[in-house]
């Protein structure tokens, strides 16, 4: 580990700067399989999120690039990722058909008009993008502490606080145990009185929404710029992750920057090994990642909602 | 109104399939008449385009034809798999895992010309086969869902491409460009004259089809495959082996992905270059192609060739009217949609009776 050392010492700039691109690289990730993990745990399981991303991140930087103001960006990413999930929504909970292949004509059709609608934007940048923390409000502190934070961004750490709140929502309250038994048993849910139907309409719902904020995110803060394939299959990393975090918020947090300082790393080591071979290591970590925990949700029986994939209808049982 | 009621029927009729179908084709072009008003094309303007490019002359249809075959052969491999509730997601990558290992034939292997065509098929269909195991083996030892695995291998396939086309295998004469020399003309395939479609190619794809086909109704193993599919408790009962069923699929439907990645390199381009380039998504059209036609190897004869129109016709609209070739991904993402949808319509039958009003 030669770049980390610098005369004999440890170079602290090296390693904060892994910190720092990690947590940035991290959060577009990260944002996607929050929303995953509340679908998921309704008992939707949506292999869209990559084309929900796409979407998500062209309506964001054009709205982004028209208004001049990032934020209105963001709201619109949010937006568009959202109504774009309800076609999911529709098909698999209202229709009942199959979800995983819904799942991936979402992603076919996202990054489809992704692309058409996206051409004229094509290579453009954004002039006003989000800025970090180091920029704006940290800029008046010591120099340390812009080192440290040096591209913690306003939407990187309402990101960690929203994993915080979406755990307590999910663990520690009656609606988010109503969420979850939409996920193991619709039909005892139903029995009990909860509205199934709604629960994972608003599921998908907020699963799209957190999809368009994290294309959103790609496209006016990562690299404030459009191009039609700037997700490059994080949607699926992101379904991925949604997995190894057992459908945790928290553990999310740490699988998704750890993702993000392992995508880092291979870039800098792409003076000893050629960039290609690196660039696919981010999808060779997640096989071998999931080889590990679907051995250990087998043999443990943790993680995986019971319903997970499978229609709801009243009055019908397996 | 008359009086009628609405049956489930287990067995949908072929007619109510066939209507649906076409339904959803029809849905989904409408449905994209938003992307051509985007781009100030009138939608009849770009229909007509469309199927012009698609039917409208011999050039058209050969070029149809050729789009077909890669069709063709991922569909009836994926139609096996999917039969046997084995979702394979990864043929975008073993198409390229065959392209690579035809050209490392052709480039380096140093095989007299004679058996130069016969190695690159064979070692293409066992590199397809080969990268499609990677994910069956995982899911048959460590449970791992396999449309993660198999997709998760298209971007490693991918980037396995970009680097030997930038790297070890750039050709010596092409010098800004990525991509190797030509293939020696021993690992070309001949054409059906005056046109750019390989009939070995095309003869085998028709050919695997109708094996598949009778494979499925009258083998032992296809039968095993079915009852793995649509009841792995029977399967259980009978002995039959999940594990090995999915093994089975997995090398075939990879291996035919590979099959097509050689056609595409040994038939059309002649050398090895951009992915994309290479496979036109195949991986992913074939999935829809196996969908369409039921997972009827028969069938995808009709259903690749149906898609393979869409993909000269969305050429053309990229020729001829600059919009963009991805519209090719919306109609097919649309099309998908309205087939999963409108398949729930398929299992309900209106029973047109003299009592009793709709029951359910």
């Amino acid at each position: 580990m030669e770049f980390f050392r610098r005369g004999g010492k440890l170079n602290i700039e090296a390693i904060l700067g892994v910190f720092n691109r990690a947590l940035a690289y991290g959060t577009p990730l990260f944002l996607a399989t929050l929303g995953e993990i509340y679908a998921e745990r309704a008992g939707i399981l949506n292999l869209g999120v990559e084309g929900m991303m796409m979407v998500g991140a062209l309506s964001g930087f054009v709205v982004a690039y028209a208004t001049a103001n990032p934020w209105m960006g963001v709201l619109a990413g949010a937006l568009a990722g959202g109504i774009f999930s309800l076609i999911h929504a529709f098909v698999s909970i209202t229709l009942r058909a199959n979800q995983t292949v819904s799942g991936l004509a979402l992603t076919l059709l996202g990054t489809g008009i992704a692309g058409t609608l996206g051409r004229s934007w094509e290579g453009k940048t954004l002039v006003v993008s989000i800025r970090p923390f180091s920029e704006t409000f940290f800029a008046k502190f010591p120099p340390l502490m812009s080192m440290i934070f040096k591209d913690t961004d306003a939407l990187i750490l309402g990101g960690i606080l929203a994993a915080v709140f979406l755990w307590f929502f999910l663990f520690k309250t009656r609606p988010g145990l109503f969420l979850r038994s939409c996920g193991e048993n619709p039909s005892a849910s139903d029995t009990l009185g909860v509205n199934v139907w709604r629960v994972r309409y608003l599921a998908t719902f907020f699963g799209g929404i957190m999809a368009g904020i994290g294309g959103a995110y790609i496209s006016v803060a990562y690299r404030p710029a459009w191009s039609s394939g700037m997700t490059q299959g994080m949607g699926w990393l992101a379904v991925a992750l949604t997995i190894f975090s057992f459908w945790n918020p928290l553990f999310a947090l740490v699988g998704a920057y750890l993702f993000g300082a392992l995508f880092h790393l291979a870039f800098r080591l792409q003076v000893f090994i050629a960039p290609e071979i690196l660039n696919s290591l981010p999808y060779l970590f997640p096989v071998v990642a999931l080889v590990f925990v679907s051995r250990l949700a087998f043999r443990k029986k943790i993680g995986v909602p019971e319903a997970l994939g499978k229609p709801y209808r009243r009055g019908e049982t397996e | 109104m008359g009086k009628f009621r609405i049956e489930l029927s287990l067995q949908p009729k072929t007619t109510s399939i066939l209507f649906l179908s076409l339904v959803s084709i029809v849905l989904a072009f409408l449905c994209s008449s938003l992307i051509f008003w985007f781009y100030r094309v009138s939608p009849w303007e770009a229909y007509t385009v469309f199927f012009q490019g698609a039917f409208g002359s011999w050039y058209a249809l050969s070029e149809t034809f050729k789009r077909m075959i890669p069709l063709l052969l991922v569909g009836v491999g994926l139609s096996l798999s999917f039969r046997a509730q084995v979702l394979n997601i990864g043929a975008e990558g073993q198409i390229l895992l065959g392209a690579i290992a035809a050209s490392w034939v052709a480039l380096f292997s140093g095989v007299p010309p004679f058996l130069m065509l016969p190695f690159m098929f064979i070692l293409g269909f066992l590199a397809g086969a080969g990268w499609a195991l990677v994910p069956a083996v995982l899911k048959v030892r460590f449970a791992v869902n396999e449309v993660l695995s198999s997709l998760m291998l298209n971007y490693v396939a991918f980037n396995v491409v970009l680097y030997l086309i930038g790297g070890p295998w750039k050709g010596k004469g092409v010098r800004g460009f990525t991509y190797t020399d030509t293939f020696p003309e021993a690992g070309w395939l001949g054409t059906i004259g005056g046109t750019r479609v390989p009939y070995f190619t095309l003869v085998v794809g028709l050919l695997v089809a109708v094996m598949g086909y009778f494979f499925l109704k009258k083998a032992t193993l296809g039968f095993e495959l079915r009852i793995v599919g649509s009841s792995p408790k029977t399967a259980q009962l009978l002995g039959v082996s999940e594990g090995r069923i999915t093994l089975l699929v997995m090398f075939l439907s990879g291996g035919l992905a590979g099959f097509a990645g050689v056609g595409e390199v040994a038939g059309i381009h002649h050398l090895l270059r951009h992915p994309s380039h290479i496979s036109l998504g195949y991986g992913y059209t074939g999935i829809i192609v196996a969908w369409l036609a039921r997972a009827n190897p028969l069938a995808t004869i009709v259903t690749a060739f149906l898609f393979g129109a869409l993909i000269s016709g969305g050429d053309a609209l990229k020729v001829s009217l600059g919009i963009p070739f991805q519209v090719v991904s919306v109609l097919n993402g649309l099309i998908l949609l309205f087939l999963i949808s409108t398949e729930i319509l398929s299992r309900y039958r209106i029973v047109w009776s003299s009592s009793g009003g709709v029951e359910n």
